[in-house]
């Protein structure tokens, strides 16, 4: 007795679950490991997802076993050389395999790494955990409203250009059924009749003429039906749906007068990453711009923002300017949803600095989503960081942040998009 | 022999052309005596044999990190292409559940039909093991319960509770088995009935044993008695029953580690026999089709060239050596004894009189209904395979600074081969021997295990880590100790540490 089944298109992710609980329990390493893969990482590269590496000691299902050493008495095949009581030299103990010549290790327990890939989502949402957008449910609809036409059924009126001519043929066809059946049925009826007196033996002339007289008025009746009528018509409707956008502008402003190291850039550069992975978990299509400055501000692509070396004094406030100019060109339209980051060591020609906090909050802080600002420097904060302080303190969609070294990347990122941020101003 | 109209060969496998082929073999294996369970014969991706992979063989499987591991292992290495995947695995269960993969070709089908529906399965129909420590009927029952039973004390007490007893009973696994008293055979409705009851005996049994009585106290002492009176193997079993602290439901848990490794333990002991077995009935079955002209010539190539490659056993020197492949030394073995049946030499007249020149076919079914690796290879192992696979003998004593090689495959050497190749697969040797010696009932409550070497080898460094583990079932001090030289027992792993030495009795 035997029974085949098909169990092909059973669900095939038996393993889930499991593949979770191993996440969940690894949790810390994976972290770990996800948080190291980001510096590997251009900005704007996200579509893939990250290689985890957990060392298999941590992995480990320790069991009772059978060590190194003691008597090992091994049978093995493919003898070609030795004859009994044949010593030979101990070959030097490796680590892993024991290579057939009697070394009995079995169990050799490599030091490799284990490593497995997770997909694109689950990196961003380890990197991600307990973050949120901030500000993004209180003016979700006030502002990131887009519209798209889509059909919506079928309307008695409209446009000749939208006649859905197969919807209209139904109805004509229905109406002329409806309209022509009663006749119809009489008109049978009749044509009966007319073939029972015709096939009769006798004559009945007087009938005949009457009843063929009636066929004609029915028939003349039936075919006075119209074909199509405006009643028929149906037009394809189309409505407008509110859409939220999924457009963003991320604008990543960063001084790179002389007193900015390539250490500094480099840890910007880490923040950017994270802001800008962080925003596609969001948005779909995102714009990057990128503005550098010393004494003059000038928009540049990645390569040029990170790497080259610049020196002079600091004007920050020619980086906003530019940055106001930008967003009134090409990113006036109420679809776009503007970000912006900006990086400094703090220095900036003293003069220059309220007016940094002028254009902020006339011309950024009203349309922007959240600007955030960090200052990455050993030193005591100058004027820009007292300036922005004033701002952060009454604006809530204006962040700033302190970054002393590499290490600070990640959890000041985090403080900035914690969930419920209470800003700490 | 009537030539037949072959059946068809095409590439590509359907259902109706596997029922062809399926009732053909079937009709085989009966004219060979095969008795099976009946079969069901599933066929799946490669995605889904990397979940059953990931499952170790359970066809329903608990939950558990250790498996999602499994699984990223598994789907890692195939992605690579390090590894292909099994062209099929077989559940010990009645039904038979085959899983063959959708990717095989017809000729694989076969192949594997013929190996695991009638090889594999009338072996664990057959063999003395399966049929008295394992109950076939009854497993899928018993793993859905265990994985309902689990996922319900998931909901009642929290994931991370139940993977931590999990983790310790697992690192324990192989110390939950009866090697030698016969375990209660276990069914779904039973379990599911008895499993309350069983709550509220356990741990009343727990409580009079715990309980602290003074009078108690010294009729022990009196009597010096030590609790448990005789060592016990089976350390998950003394848990389950007299660990102090566990709560009911960690009991349960004990109970379905325990009850899942000793499903196992008769695969572990007759891996050689068993695969070697089905090796044999494909080999046979697909060649009396061919013989009876129900099978072409493209398909037996095709058959051979998949057929060679799984016995085939590298020699000591290649770089593809990695022991003895169990699968060629078992096809061999079987192929041997039908030898010595059908075509006795004068050796094997002297070596093996009871058999030699016996019917083949009840000789081979004797072998397989009787035996595990250690007897089987002991019993049948023949001084003509010795040579032919050019056994040798190594003796690696670590106080010596060389290995000696202590026996080839000669006329004084064979016996010795022997002897040690069994031994190579004997589970007692091979798993570490560790029992419950003590538990101090009247006192601190500590636990004290033995291990007891086999041939002074020593314990692996691990044993720490699974010291642990175990005192995360029993909830008090832990001990591991060893005979020294001097007989006496010394401590060797212990959990928690104890910040001041011993004091010893």
């Amino acid at each position: 007795m035997t029974n085949f089944i098909d169990r092909r298109l059973n669900s095939k992710n038996k393993s889930t679950v499991n593949r979770q609980r191993f996440i969940r329990r690894y949790k810390r390493q994976i972290k770990k490991s996800v948080e190291q893969a980001i510096n590997r990482r251009g900005v704007t590269d996200v579509e893939r997802g990250e290689n985890i590496t957990i060392t298999k000691k941590d992995l480990s299902e320790p069991v009772f076993h059978q060590g190194k050493g003691g008597i090992k008495d091994r049978v093995h095949p493919g003898n070609d050389q030795f004859s009994t009581g044949d010593r030979i030299k101990r070959p030097p103990q490796q680590q892993g395999q024991g290579g057939g010549q009697g070394n009995a290790s079995d169990s050799g327990e490599g030091d490799d790494d284990f490593v497995f890939s997770i997909s694109k989502d689950e990196y961003l949402n380890l990197l991600f955990e307990d973050l949120e957008l901030p500000n993004l449910e209180k003016n979700q609809l006030d502002k990131l409203i887009d519209y798209k036409t889509v059909r919506s059924g079928y309307c008695a009126e409209g446009v000749a250009s939208n006649i859905d001519i197969v919807k209209s043929l139904q109805g004509s066809i229905a109406r002329r059924i409806a309209m022509t059946s009663s006749k119809r049925k009489k008109l049978t009826i009749l044509e009966l009749e007319l073939a029972a007196l015709i096939a009769d033996k006798y004559d009945h002339i007087q009938e005949i003429k009457k009843l063929t007289a009636e066929i004609d008025i029915l028939k003349s009746k039936i075919s006075k039906v119209p074909f199509i009528d405006t009643f028929d018509l149906r037009f394809r409707n189309y409505t407008k749906q509110a859409i939220p956008t999924s457009k963003a502008v991320m604008f990543c402003l960063m001084d790179v007068s002389g007193s900015m190291d390539q250490a500094t850039k480099d840890i910007a550069k880490r923040f950017y990453i994270l802001l800008y992975l962080f925003l596609t978990r969001t948005y779909k299509t995102i714009d990057v711009v990128y503005i550098r400055h010393h004494t003059q501000a000038k928009e540049v692509d990645e390569e040029e923002f990170f790497y080259s070396q610049e020196t002079g004094g600091t004007i920050a406030s020619s980086a906003l300017d530019l940055m106001v100019n930008i967003m009134n060109e090409r990113y006036q339209a109420s679809g776009w949803n503007i970000y912006a980051a900006q990086a400094s060591d703090g220095d900036n020609w003293a003069d220059d600095s309220p007016r940094c906090k002028q254009l902020l909050t006339e011309s950024i802080l009203p349309r922007a989503r959240y600007f955030s600002y960090i200052e990455i420097t050993q030193r005591p904060h100058q004027t820009l960081w007292q300036q922005y302080q004033e701002i952060a303190a009454y604006t809530e969609h204006f962040a700033i942040q302190h970054i002393k070294t590499v290490e600070d990347i990640y959890p000041v990122f985090r403080e900035l998009f914690k969930k419920n941020n209470n800003k700490a101003a | 022999m009537a030539k037949c109209k072959p059946l068809s060969d095409q590439g590509d496998w359907n259902f109706d052309l596997l029922n062809q082929y399926q009732t053909e073999i079937a009709r085989v294996a009966k004219h060979y005596r095969l008795a099976t369970y009946p079969n069901q014969i599933e066929v799946i991706t490669a995605e889904q044999m990397m979940d059953a992979y990931a499952s170790v063989g359970m066809p329903i499987g608990y939950n558990h990190w250790t498996f999602g591991k499994k699984f990223i292992q598994t789907e890692q290495n195939y992605k690579r292409g390090q590894m292909g995947l099994a062209y099929e695995i077989v559940i010990n269960s009645d039904p038979c559940i085959s899983y063959l993969m959708e990717e095989n070709s017809m000729t694989m089908q076969a192949l594997v039909m013929a190996h695991a529906c009638y090889g594999h399965n009338s072996f664990f129909k057959g063999n003395y093991l399966f049929k008295s420590w394992t109950d076939a009927s009854s497993i899928i029952d018993y793993l859905l319960f265990a994985k309902n039973y689990i996922s319900e004390c998931e909901q009642k007490f929290g994931i991370s509770d139940v993977e931590s007893c999990l983790d310790a009973c697992h690192a324990l696994m192989n110390h939950g088995v009866d090697r030698y008293k016969r375990p209660q055979k276990i069914s779904l409705e039973e379990e599911l009935q008895r499993q309350k009851d069983r709550e509220e005996y356990l741990q009343s049994q727990v409580n009079t044993l715990w309980r602290t009585v003074p009078k108690n106290n010294d009729k022990t002492n009196q009597t010096k008695a030590t609790f448990p009176s005789e060592p016990q193997e089976n350390i998950l079993y003394f848990i389950e029953k007299n660990a102090p602290l566990l709560k009911p439901w960690q009991r349960e848990i004990v109970r379905i580690v325990r009850k899942v490794s000793q499903y196992f333990y008769p695969q572990k002991q007759t891996q050689v026999m068993n695969e070697g077995w089905a090796c044999f009935w494909h080999y046979t079955i697909l060649n009396h089709l061919y013989d009876e002209g129900l099978v072409t010539d493209k398909f037996m190539m095709e058959f051979l060239h998949n057929h060679t490659n799984v016995v085939a056993q590298p020699d000591y020197n290649s770089r593809y050596y990695s022991g003895i492949n169990p699968y060629a030394l078992g096809f061999t073995m079987f192929i041997d004894i039908r030898r010595i049946c059908e075509q006795p030499t004068e050796e094997d007249k002297l070596w093996f009189p009871e058999i030699a020149g016996s019917n083949w076919l009840d000789t081979l079914h004797f072998a397989m209904e009787n035996f595990k690796d250690e007897s089987f290879i002991s019993q049948y192992l023949s001084p003509k395979l010795m040579r032919d696979f050019k056994l040798f003998y190594l003796h690696d004593d670590e106080k010596e600074s060389y290995i000696e090689v202590a026996a080839i495959h000669n006329e004084s050497g064979y016996k010795k081969i022997r002897a040690a190749l069994s031994e190579q697969y004997n589970l007692s040797n091979l798993e570490v021997n560790i029992q419950v010696t003590n538990a101090d009932i009247d006192g601190d409550r500590s636990l004290t295990l033995k291990y007891t070497p086999h041939q002074k080898v020593p314990l692996a460094d691990s044993k720490d880590e699974v010291i642990k583990h175990l005192f995360t079932l029993w909830q008090f001090d832990v001990r591991l100790v060893k005979d020294n030289e001097n007989g006496q027992e010394e401590v060797i792993a212990q959990y928690p540490e104890p910040n001041s030495p011993l004091e010893n009795e």
